[in-house]
């Protein structure tokens, strides 16, 4: 039974050191047009959307440290949540094709902006909660709100750590480096629950497998109207009053000659044109 | 409430320039323009912000000394000063911290906000930004008690407005936080931050490895520019992904874009198109970037680039 006696010690009287923590942590995606993508906007001020959708890039790296987190305790919920139309399932197989257990489809029909959208992520997650953790990516590139997960964190009552590009969890707690400006890193500690913003420098997220993506068609999606959340009213709205597409205009002029004339150049274009020299 | 509120940064106890252009757009006609400062200095920064249009400047702090960073007390101290001075407009910079104070002010406002803004209304609470990456441009039009607008650097022009301004103190009270802030870590002291930097000098495939990108830090010195690099150079493991330019990197409005051996994709484009002035520099006519910029240079960056130092460091001595 025990080869040995140290085998014994360690099995027995010591048992495994590895705490073994039962988390329910939740992913919040979003699914949004590729950044290859053209935009056109059709004359309602809408986006066409027949164009390819994908995971938000900044969120693959959300469900990749939220799947990695469930490795290294061994007992963890992963459910990835949207905010979308049934299009938006796309980005759930795909999260839990990256390791996500199951998934919440919150299906809105209107335009929604932040405070909806995290009103009704907020409603999702503590009706199918309580959450240990909510993970987002610090951004999403199509409405660049850059303010879902601080208001997930008010309406959760979770302190925020954003631009994260390291996560642990020890003893309990949250330790992460976020990112400042200018290559400026700064280390924080939060309590559990808590929201973390996923910066592009967290990890490589893994590519599903043909298996994991076969796999992930199996595991369950919950599909909740918006309406169905009652969310109470906000007073506070942004209203999109306008969309248009930006236009590409400039003409380039050739700099030509040797090396040190088009140097010359570009030292009289910073001094007179861009006034950017003293 | 026709008062307004600027959140005022500093970097290495020197005012940010960037600070300038908030405080214009936030400085108009009757209402009163109050700067709100947290960060711990001793410099006069009240003269150069009352050329500026700002009315009276605001020190926040706590227990009478400055509130040591930590961004759920200064959330709380600047929703203090918000409710004291009834601040009911609040404009900040959409810098890293900015993002963080502002968000979190309108989080716990319920207030709504728009953040990355290229041009505001205050009148008429509505504010312009890039989306999409810079793709498509969008107006807002926010509703609501308060209203908070994080101002993209660099786009929008500061414009001396003199006023005469006063400073004061304002004391807040600060709880216990959740968040504890561990250590703060600087990074190369030297080195301009991207999104704040009048010029930027980027590298992508045609760099060729990392260390080639010493050539554009030295170029960028005597500018006071920051580098960047294309996603091909990061993906690369060339240099880290914080100096990445694109759509999924940073979004930059400098005065003056050097673009070097980057080939000018869609994703790229996003996060520079705004810039004042691009100069292309790469070897492939062919190249997306050299039919999308200003000044064309179809030349190899190791030439041009090396050349260029030696000009700016003659004109700088």
């Amino acid at each position: 039974m025990f080869s040995t006696f140290r085998d014994f010690v360690m099995k027995v009287v010591l048992k495994p050191t590895r705490q073994v923590m039962d988390l329910k942590i939740y992913v919040c995606v979003k699914h949004v047009p590729d950044t290859a993508a053209t935009i056109r906007v059709g004359t309602d001020g809408r986006i066409d959307e027949d164009i390819t959708f994908i995971m938000n890039p900044y969120d693959e790296n959300a469900v990749e440290e939220a799947v990695r987190l469930k490795k290294q305790v061994g007992e963890a919920d992963v459910v990835a949540v949207t905010l979308g139309n049934d299009t938006a399932e796309a980005t759930l197989r795909s999260a839990m094709a990256m390791g996500a257990d199951r998934a919440i489809l919150v299906r809105s029909a209107g335009r929604p902006d932040g405070i909806t959208t995290a009103g009704a992520l907020c409603a999702a997650i503590r009706r199918d909660g309580p959450a240990d953790l909510v993970f987002t990516g610090r951004e999403s590139i199509d409405a660049e709100g850059f303010q879902t997960m601080f208001r997930l964190g008010a309406c959760l009552d979770m302190p925020v750590a954003s631009n994260v590009v390291a996560f642990a969890l020890e003893k309990g707690m949250v330790r992460v480096t976020c990112e400042m400006e200018a290559g400026d890193r700064e280390d924080l500690e939060l309590p559990m629950p808590c929201v973390v913003g996923a910066g592009k420098d967290l990890n490589q997220p893994a590519y599903p497998k043909l298996p994991d993506i076969l796999r992930a068609r199996k595991k369950p999606v919950t599909v909740v109207d918006q309406d169905q959340l009652q969310v109470p009213p906000s007073t506070s709205r942004v209203e999109m009053v306008r969309l248009e597409t930006t236009a590409e205009e400039r003409h380039p002029k050739p700099l030509e000659g040797s090396a040190d004339k088009i140097a010359d150049a570009i030292v009289r274009i910073l001094r007179d044109e861009a006034k950017v020299l003293e | 409430m026709d008062k307004t509120g600027v959140l005022i940064e500093m970097r290495d106890g020197k005012l940010k320039p960037s600070n300038l252009a908030v405080c214009s757009a936030a400085s108009r006609g009757d209402g009163e323009c109050i700067a709100l400062l947290l960060d711990d200095n001793e410099s006069a920064v009240g003269a150069t912000l009352q050329d500026y249009g700002v009315d009276s400047v605001v020190k926040i702090e706590a227990d009478d000394r400055a509130i040591p960073w930590n961004p759920e007390a200064w959330t709380a101290a600047i929703m203090q000063a918000m409710a004291h001075y009834g601040i009911a407009t609040l404009l900040g910079l959409a810098s890293v911290k900015g993002k963080i104070l502002l968000a979190g002010v309108a989080a716990a406002l319920d207030a709504p906000l728009v953040m990355d803004c290229t041009a505001v209304d205050l009148d008429r609470h509505a504010a312009v930004k890039p989306q999409f990456s810079g793709k498509a441009l969008a107006e807002f039009v926010t509703h609501g008690e308060r209203h908070i607008y994080g101002l993209r650097p660099n786009a929008l022009p500061a414009v001396k407005a003199p006023r005469q301004s006063r400073v004061e103190t304002f004391q807040a009270t600060i709880g216990s936080s959740r968040t504890t802030v561990l250590n703060v870590r600087k990074g190369a002291s030297d080195r301009v931050d991207l999104t704040e930097a009048n010029v930027i000098i980027s590298g992508g495939r045609g760099m060729a490895n990392g260390d080639n990108f010493g050539i554009l830090h030295e170029c960028a010195r005597p500018l006071s520019a920051a580098v960047g690099a294309s996603r091909v150079a990061v993906d690369a493991g060339w240099v880290s992904h914080t100096m990445q330019v694109g759509q999924t990197g940073k979004t930059v409005t400098p005065k003056v874009y050097i673009a070097c051996g980057i080939s000018g994709s869609v994703q790229h484009f996003a996060g520079m198109k705004t810039a004042g002035l691009i100069i292309a520099v790469n070897t492939d006519p062919q190249a997306a970037i050299m039919q999308k910029c200003d000044y064309a240079v179809c030349a190899d960056l190791f030439d041009i680039i090396p050349a260029l130092t030696r000009k700016l460091q003659k004109t700088a001595d």
